[in-house]
């Protein structure tokens, strides 16, 4: 019997894997020691466990062990990248360059910078969600010191062409940051080839435990960065801070699992993902957000016209699933990564973010296509907007009575 | 967001969906709101001679709480005269569903509904409107 809702938001966070979680828990209760302890033998368990771990990481990505840098989560990767970075080569220059639709970790980081006397460029994607890179070149000033750009993004799953943009920077002698937190386990990434200087990980959205990432710290071109947290001089002096042990062994494993069976897995899932569109592509009225092809099997992201974000999304309990709408937060903002690629309000508050993982399964899929084709039929059967679209009326012509929010203001309201 | 009991059952049985012929002389009809907003009502009304609602019909796009507010208010309207139907406040809906304050515009947004439809039926059979046009009081 399935348990519901159905899990379809991967992309949010990931289960542990049950043979992860049978990894980390000796390193709670039996492996205790601290691995900076040189002195004795729970020291150097400890030690040997987050080594292991390190390799394991580092072999997902092809890159040395010894360039992985632990850290509590992508969060904190991004602020350690960004802010090491912008702040150890701020005589070379400070002007830096990101996207609209990066993860607000890297998109706040920027501005907290600004704040400080950097300044930025945020460029906007292309309609299919990519980045433009003669846009990008064209960004680039003579006094451009930091680049950042993600691999896959959260909520439309596009591939950004990172070797390009790479290229660019070494020709250039920009730092290249790549937050890569959606793309572990879904896309191959090979950091000998690959010109990036600083990446992101994070392990839960591969299956790890949360409260644990990695940062990748380039040692050929060397970066360096100025630390974001001090204390014990742990990680080379990256980051300060007791290793979280159990933490760092579940990531470890997790990535493992990830790299010898992501072939399979992503040929499996990529079946399901393209069921569930084609369940769904020939309802009328819903758009697919996001280029297709240069993106992770994973996602699916769609907005259904007409069909007002916050009713559809308590009408699809049966799913758990993410909205485009912010709506539930009382801040009414659609999202941001939507409006970014030109979306109008009204389609970037009706969209639905799919993410298919590991256990996901055929029956899951199409119980949720039947779901959203009943739920949306029902409340476009209740939508005057529908009727009017059914109609033949262009619905961006009409004059509303209320083309102000004035019945929003809670001023106003209370008079 | 949690809602009310009141919200969920209307949101999950909505009560008078549908549509009267709008050219009707004893249908009044009223739409506000806007798309860009996250929520339209549109709520119509069928008075007999006696200038009494005889029935309300209502179809919304909005959030959970609009799609109740407008469905209790067509509950609400059936066998109230003009005047009565005036009288009903954003405050009397909210109360009933005990809407969340961040939720408060939808019940004004069916109050809204309310005086349109009843200034479109009255301006239809040429009788006074009372100073309530719903296309003024946006701007």
């Amino acid at each position: 019997m399935t348990h519901l809702p159905i899990y379809l938001d991967y992309s949010a966070t990931t289960p542990v894997d049950p043979r992860v979680a049978e990894k980390m828990i000796p390193y709670l209760t039996e492996i205790y020691g601290n691995p900076a302890s040189r002195s004795h033998a729970y020291g150097w368990d400890a030690e040997k466990a987050v080594d292991t771990a390190r390799e394991q990481v580092a072999t997902l990505v092809n890159c040395d062990p010894k360039e992985i840098v632990w850290t509590s989560g992508a969060t904190e990767s991004n602020n350690l990248a960004i802010k090491g970075a912008a702040r150890f080569y701020a005589a070379n220059g400070k002007h830096m360059i990101t996207i609209k639709t990066e993860h607000k970790a890297v998109l706040d980081t920027f501005r907290e910078l600004e704040r400080e006397g950097f300044t930025a460029t945020y460029l906007s994607p292309l309609e299919n969600g990519l980045i433009d890179i003669d846009a990008l070149k064209a960004a680039i000033q003579p006094d451009t010191v930091l680049i950042s750009v993600m691999l896959v993004n959260n909520e439309i799953g596009v591939i950004q062409d990172i070797a390009s943009i790479g290229n660019l920077c070494r020709e250039k002698g920009i730092i290249f940051h790549v937050d890569a937190a959606q793309a572990t386990g879904k896309v191959d990434i090979d950091l000998e080839k690959l010109p990036v200087d600083l990446m992101s990980f994070s392990a839960h959205k591969t299956y790890g435990p949360k409260g644990i990432g990695a940062l990748y710290v380039s040692r050929k071109p060397r970066v360096r960065l100025e630390a974001q947290m001090h204390g014990g001089g742990h990680e080379r002096g990256f980051r300060s801070g007791t290793l979280a042990v159990h933490q760092i062994v579940g990531m470890g494993e997790a990535f493992h699992i990830a790299k010898t069976e992501m072939a399979s897995e992503n040929a499996r899932i990529k079946a399901l993902r393209d069921r569930l569109w084609a369940g769904m592509a020939d309802m009328e009225e819903a758009y697919l957000n996001g280029d297709l092809q240069q993106r992770v099997p994973h996602n699916l992201n769609i907005s259904f016209n007409y069909v007002e974000g916050e009713s559809l999304m308590m009408a699809v309990k049966g799913i758990a699933v993410s909205s485009g709408s912010a709506c539930t937060s009382s801040s009414l903002e659609p999202s941001y990564v939507l409006r970014a690629i030109g979306r109008e309000d009204e389609l970037a508050h009706s969209s639905i973010r799919f993410s298919i993982g590991r256990y996901t399964t055929e029956a899951d899929v199409d119980y949720a296509i039947k779901l959203i084709k009943d739920k949306v039929g029902q409340l476009r059967e209740l939508s005057p907007l529908w009727d009017m679209f059914k109609a033949g009326i262009d619905i961006a012509s009409v004059q509303w009575a209320h083309g102000s929010e004035s019945h929003r203001d809670p001023e106003k309201i209370a008079a | 967001m949690a809602y009310s009991d009141k919200v969920l059952d209307h949101y999950e049985n909505p009560r008078n969906v549908g549509s009267f012929q709008a050219e009707d002389s004893d249908v009044g009809t009223g739409m506000v709101g806007a798309p860009a907003c996250g929520d339209v009502m549109k709520l119509q009304i069928k008075v007999n001679e006696a200038g009494v609602i005889e029935d309300a019909k209502f179809k919304t796009y909005g959030c959970g709480s609009a799609i109740a507010s407008s469905s209790l208010v067509t509950e609400m309207l059936k066998g109230k005269t003009l005047d009565q139907a005036m009288d009903i406040k954003n405050t009397h809906i909210a109360e009933e569903l005990a809407l969340p304050p961040v939720k408060i515009h939808c019940s004004v947004l069916a109050e809204d509904a309310i005086r349109a439809a009843i200034t479109d039926y009255r301006s239809k059979n040429l009788m006074e409107a009372e100073g309530y046009n719903a296309c003024k009081s946006a701007a």
